[in-house]
């Protein structure tokens, strides 16, 4: 697709992107940011799901076990959105926008409902493309918190660094997607 | 400041996914049934790069090892990756591209993030029941690296210098990023 760089150039990018991430503040992670928006939308809806509580370690606690994990980190990031690990993921989503827009590969009208091996497979309608979607979407964020990280944080950052995790996680993720992708799409 | 950084390192990263084709869900699938390798080569010289960068920058003092950031080992990283692989495999997204693909304007990038919003929600719903089991059991300690940096985190294989192990690897991977069929 034109735009697009190939993998040595792209490589070069992407590694830049790590090194520099950890270089200056700290490894790059996505999925927890997640987690958060779903917690700022709950907050609106609720006086109780986020509190401020001085005995916790980050000043906030919540009676929902997984916000208030680790002295109510995420329950303070919830409280607080303003910060590196949010604000990052935001600005990456502009810094896909000024690629698109600055000469990056650009998809189709067709590209924007379905990828073309979903199309090839399944045809154009995009109702069940946009229900299985969802449905990925939803084993995809949950399989990424329970192992505490997704492609970006386990994967890239974590095997950049040579952690275990990183590792363990690349076995679990590839072993069952090579499957999964081969059978769903075949191999033509 | 780290505001300000967070800004600058969060495009410059959505960028580089962007031009790599890592928001095009096609490319992934072709990754993941082993037909078009290119993303798997970027991602393997990506990797390889900036570990021998970073370790080797750390031993000359250039980067604080105080700022890496090992993830736990534990039976759920490799549960959870298992099950992320499927939505993955089929969907051609994960969390970081499937909100990146929003900027490409790719309509179903958003279902994607919105079954990834609730899939969060149900596992902060659903922890509390499950934070005691099995799935949390550590693996070799729990948060190691098999080449240490830190004096904060546990080498994996000790006797081998920290630098050296990971330099050694980093240019594993380039090499396998190099002779990786482009496609298959």
């Amino acid at each position: 697709m034109d735009g697009q760089l190939n993998w040595f150039k792209g490589g070069l990018l992407l590694g830049a992107a790590f090194l520099l991430a950890v270089a200056f503040v700290n490894p790059i992670g996505v999925s927890t940011q997640f987690v958060i928006a779903d917690g700022i939308i709950w907050n609106l809806f609720s006086d109780t799901v986020i509190q401020k509580d001085t005995a916790n370690k980050s000043g906030y606690a919540s009676p929902n076990a997984y916000l208030n994990k680790s002295g109510g980190k995420y329950a303070k990031n919830v409280a607080k959105p303003l910060n590196y690990s949010f604000v990052f993921v935001i600005a990456m989503v502009i810094g896909a926008f000024l690629s698109a827009r600055l000469g990056g590969p650009h998809p189709t009208t067709q590209d924007r409902i379905a990828p073309e091996p979903w199309r090839t497979r399944f045809g154009q309608n995009p109702v069940p493309r946009y229900v299985t979607v969802f449905l990925a979407g939803v084993l995809v964020l949950f399989g990424a918190r329970l192992a505490g990280g997704c492609t970006s944080g386990h994967m890239m950052s974590g095997m950049m660094q040579t952690s275990l995790s990183g590792y363990l996680f690349a076995l679990g993720t590839f072993a069952a997607a090579v499957p999964i992708a081969v059978l769903v799409y075949k191999r033509i | 400041m780290t505001i300000f950084l967070a800004i600058i390192l969060g495009i410059f990263f959505g960028f580089a996914l962007q031009r790599v084709g890592a928001t095009n869900p096609a490319n992934i699938i072709n990754m993941l049934r082993l037909t078009d390798l290119h993303l798997m080569k970027a991602i393997f010289f990506a990797i390889g790069l900036s570990s021998t960068l970073l370790f080797v920058l750390m031993s000359i003092g250039v980067i604080d090892p105080g700022h890496l950031s090992v993830k736990s080992s534990y039976v759920g990283v490799i549960v959870g990756g298992a099950i992320m692989g499927v939505g993955f495999a089929v969907a051609g997204y994960c969390p970081g591209t499937g909100l990146t693909a929003l900027a490409d304007g790719r309509k179903d990038a958003l279902f994607f993030v919105c079954g990834g919003l609730l899939g969060a929600l149900i596992y902060t719903l659903v922890y509390g029941s499950i934070k005691n089991t099995w799935l949390f059991n550590n693996i070799a300690g729990g948060k190691v690296m098999l080449a240490t940096g830190s004096d904060t985190f546990q080498a994996l294989l000790p006797a081998i210098p920290g630098t050296l192990l990971a330099v050694g690897i980093g240019i594993a991977f380039m090499i396998i990023a190099w002779i990786l069929p482009k496609k298959v």
